[in-house]
């Protein structure tokens, strides 16, 4: 059985009550994007601004759970500065880690290499930090607080570019 | 600590439930969610295995023997269900799939027929979703007027400006026992003030026929809804009580078999109340196993359920307070007498959802979430609550192992 160390590492909880690039970003030349969980009412708010390709800002609101704000706030921080390329290997990673299977479920997983090591997948982007939401799989009720950001940013990203 | 009479019903009970003879994490379970679905009783789900095994055939149709005790059986639980809420005929009891459906049953083809520009319906701030979100859908559709009631103090409904929103309302919808507040409203008196501005009543009582002894003639109703699985009963069966001669009037809501008595290529004919309304096979094994629900509640004796509840929720209060004082906010009127047995907490600054999460870890079961009630939650000010609800089957060792697990989560959440 999966103990609560493994779902609320100490990192998680130190962005839940340390939210990094929390606030509003001015739209435009921002795009805004809110993505809601219907089961708890967790609620995230995506503050995006892309020059050249490239996240120069990045800002996020809304309120909810320990996870599903850390993993706002951790989000934030590995997408900002990066290009809309690399943001999106990003994402499939992310929720590569997140699929109880180990293998994409649904629309954006479904090109993954699911092998672990092929070179042009998302298997070859680092994590870092995020590695600590790796527990939250072992508590499947809660990946849908792990994501929610990550949806919502990949909302705000299909908005920019709209 | 004992709370008296209500103790002994909640250890006696216990034992007749066997899914709380289980464990979770390797803890005995304690089951505080049954506001959202209740545990069934040894008792219930032997009347449906009996079903199954001895009389499983389809309903109103064969005229050999099972079929003919099949349908014997469906009956005497419609009747065992009018008596329960003292409705005057068997055939004002329409089965559903829950209490949704219900309420949408009556939006639909009530509404359908009867709703129009410039008319109202008048609803509450305290409203469970399944009575909100059909009249927004019928109110885009038919360009009527959807008016709220709000909540005042202590969890009650604001009954100032009443009269005023009831002016030109067709209909009052409004919940006997809120599921987020356990709020009782004030039913007769709601219903007596709709009557005379010529409305009819419709009564969500998902939350409240489980727990107290119930009259829809003594509230005064004209609809009223709930769901058997709240009461010991299975999922998949819920009852739309209306008096007869709104359902007379009332259009049919889905067609196909069993509610009509002809069909021709130019039209059909709809069957009688409450045939009318149950298209297709029903959910037999279902139906028999909340008629069983009900013989058990009405051995228990509503009026002992109701005492126990009040009493645990008494001493669940007074043990919270307690314990945690101003740390712990438990939503809803204060005075047990006045409300059901659901708390609705928010602890210091633990999300709900992570404290659901420690809870489990002990094997305490309570509902984190907006209890599908968002307008509430907004006027709470709150984006959710961690919600308690006590039952039968609950005593206060249930209470205590909540407590202990809230300090745990506590703990857990200050280091």
């Amino acid at each position: 059985m999966a103990g609560l160390e493994d779902l609320y590492r100490e990192i998680i909880l130190d962005h839940y009550r340390n939210p990094r690039n929390r606030g509003e970003l001015e739209v435009p030349p921002a795009v805004q994007a809110v993505g809601f969980n219907p089961l708890c009412g967790d609620e995230v708010v995506i503050y995006l601004e892309v020059q050249d390709g490239v996240i120069v800002e990045v800002s996020t609101g809304g309120q909810g759970c320990s996870i599903s704000q850390s993993s706002a706030s951790m989000m934030s921080t590995a997408v900002k500065g990066r290009s809309v390329a690399e943001v999106r290997r990003l994402v499939r990673a992310f929720k590569h880690m997140m699929s109880i299977h180990g293998t994409g479920i649904g629309g954006t997983g479904d090109d993954l290499d699911d092998d672990g090591d092929s070179g042009n997948g998302a298997s070859d982007v680092k994590l870092g930090d995020l590695e600590a939401l790796r527990g939250v799989v072992k508590f499947p009720v809660r990946i849908k607080c792990a994501t929610l950001s990550w949806n919502t940013l990949v909302q705000a990203l299909d908005e920019t570019f709209a | 600590m004992s709370s008296g009479g209500g103790d002994r019903l909640g250890a006696v009970t216990k034992a007749q439930f066997p899914l709380l003879g289980r464990q979770v994490h390797g803890r005995p379970i304690v089951y505080l969610d049954s506001a959202a679905s209740s545990q069934k009783p040894r008792c219930v789900l032997d009347a449906m295995n009996s079903y199954y095994e001895t009389i499983n055939a389809n309903v109103h149709r064969g005229a050999y023997e099972i079929a003919a005790q099949a349908t014997e059986a469906m009956e005497a639980s419609r009747a065992g269900i009018a008596r329960f809420v003292n409705a005057p005929s068997a055939d004002e009891i329409v089965f559903t799939k829950n209490v949704t459906e219900a309420i949408n049953l009556v939006a639909r083809s009530w509404g359908g027929a009867n709703l129009g520009p410039g008319d109202a319906v008048v609803i509450t701030e305290m409203e469970h979703h399944a009575n909100i979100v059909p009249w927004h859908i019928m109110a885009a559709e038919k360009g009527f007027e959807l008016r709220w009631i709000g909540v005042g103090a202590d969890g009650q409904l604001d009954l100032a400006n009443l009269d005023q929103l009831l002016d030109g309302a067709k209909l009052l919808g409004v919940t006997a026992m809120s599921n987020v507040l356990g709020t009782l409203n004030p039913i007769r008196r709601l219903a007596d003030a709709a009557h005379d501005a010529g409305a009819l009543v419709l009564v969500d009582a998902a939350q409240y026929v489980p727990h107290l002894p119930t009259d829809v003639q003594a509230l005064g109703a004209d609809f009223l809804g709930f769901t058997g699985h709240k009461m010991c009963g299975p999922t998949g069966i819920g009852v739309l009580w209306a008096r007869a001669e709104l359902l007379e009037a009332m259009p049919p809501f889905l067609g196909g078999g069993e509610m009509i008595l002809d069909v021709r290529k130019d039209g059909f004919l709809p069957n009688h109340i409450p045939h009318k309304f149950e298209a297709g096979t029903p959910p037999i094994a279902e139906i028999v196993g909340l008629g069983a629900a009900v013989a058990y509640l009405e051995g228990l004796g509503m009026d002992r359920v109701r005492e126990h509840e009040v009493s645990l929720t008494a001493y669940a209060l007074r043990t919270l307070e307690e314990r945690y004082g101003p740390d712990l906010a438990v939503h809803g009127p204060s005075e047990p007498a006045c409300r059901g047995g659901v708390l609705s907490m928010s602890f210091r600054d633990i999300h709900p959802h992570d404290l659901s999460q420690v809870l489990d870890d002990r094997g305490v079961c309570v509902r984190a979430g907006h209890h599908c009630a968002k307008p509430l939650m907004r006027h709470l000010g709150v984006p959710a609550t961690a919600r308690a609800s006590l039952y039968v089957y609950n005593d206060t060792s249930d209470v205590d192992a909540l407590a202990d697990a809230l300090g745990a989560a506590g703990e857990f959440f200050a280091r």
